[in-house]
């Protein structure tokens, strides 16, 4: 396998949608090609940074607010 | 036993099935529920893609609203949730085209760009990167390196990675292929992590980690599908 290859299925790799027998190959590449090892680990790593974080925070009062307003309209417009 | 229990699991309705039938049936207070168990993922979306959080606020709103008034229109084929994105997304579309006075916008701009599509910087990245910066510092890191992406690109990051809508969901409800929707995700996920790795590189690595690194020999085919 080579870089080429191994960028063009990352996303499978990632959402680990890989076939047996592509696992092995892969594994082989990752042993042997430190550049795609820190490409997987840190394309991983950045997926997962931006799952755990919360970047647009909602604050409860604003959240409490918007929801009445919701609830208040969608009364209205029964 | 488990696998049992994971087909019975797949047939089990999803419990937001139940919830829209009450609405249906004029149960106010199901639909209470409903808003309140999606409202901050629809709040995101808005205002991942209006930037702006007035507009946000105003999405969330418009988007719940239109929801519930056209929920006989709301087939089942598709989850609630999956059905409610698709309007948050038209909803926050519609409000950037007010904002620009009427130009048309659509998820395909500005994807005509090569950044990302090659790994440049091969840095390794400091373990833990994120312990190194508050979270006040992380957020902004964060809004800012996601916001340089094309909108097209990070409207399906965010879809796909951040709220978790599966690759068909994500096509279904922006209107695109499933290979566009593959391709766009590749790029989006590598531009991020090209500009992540300007702030979490290990510091003290070997001169292997640091800028100017060798770039890949990858040459195209992670172009952009239509």
């Amino acid at each position: 396998m080579t870089c080429t290859e191994f960028l063009t299925i990352l996303d499978d790799v990632i959402d680990e949608s890989i076939a047996a027998d592509t696992r092995a190959e892969i594994e082989t590449h990752l042993r042997k090609c430190g550049h795609c090892e820190v490409i997987l680990n840190t394309t991983r790593k950045t997926i997962e940074i931006y799952r755990c974080h919360e970047i647009y925070e909602l604050p409860t009062e604003v959240s409490e607010r918007l929801h009445a307003v919701i609830m208040e309209r969608c009364k209205k417009a029964r | 036993m488990s696998t049992i229990q994971s087909i019975a699991g797949q047939n089990e309705p999803h419990p937001d099935v139940a919830l829209v039938e009450r609405v249906r049936g004029g149960d106010l207070a199901a639909y209470d529920t409903l808003v309140r168990k999606y409202e901050r993922q629809i709040f995101r979306i808005a205002q991942h893609i209006t930037q702006n959080r007035e507009d946000a606020e105003d999405v969330m709103q418009d988007a719940f609203l239109k929801a519930y008034e056209k929920l006989e229109q709301f087939q089942g084929n598709s989850k609630f949730y999956t059905w409610l994105v698709r309007i948050a997304v038209n909803e926050s579309l519609m409000r950037l085209r007010k904002r620009r006075t009427g130009k048309m916008v659509s998820i395909d701009e500005d994807l005509e760009t090569e950044e990302g599509s090659v790994p440049r910087d091969l840095a390794d990245w400091a373990p833990d990167p994120e312990q190194n910066y508050s979270q006040a510092e992380l957020a902004d890191i964060l809004r800012k390196t996601i916001q340089g992406l094309p909108q097209g690109f990070r409207v399906v990051f965010v879809l796909r990675d951040v709220e978790g809508l599966s690759t068909e969901e994500t096509a279904e409800t922006l209107g695109l292929s499933v290979p566009a929707v593959k391709s766009r995700l590749l790029r989006a996920r590598l531009q991020l992590r090209e500009r992540l790795t300007r702030y979490f590189r290990r510091r003290a690595g070997s001169a292997a980690t640091q800028a100017g690194a060798p770039t890949m020999g990858i040459g195209p085919g992670v172009g952009v599908e239509k």
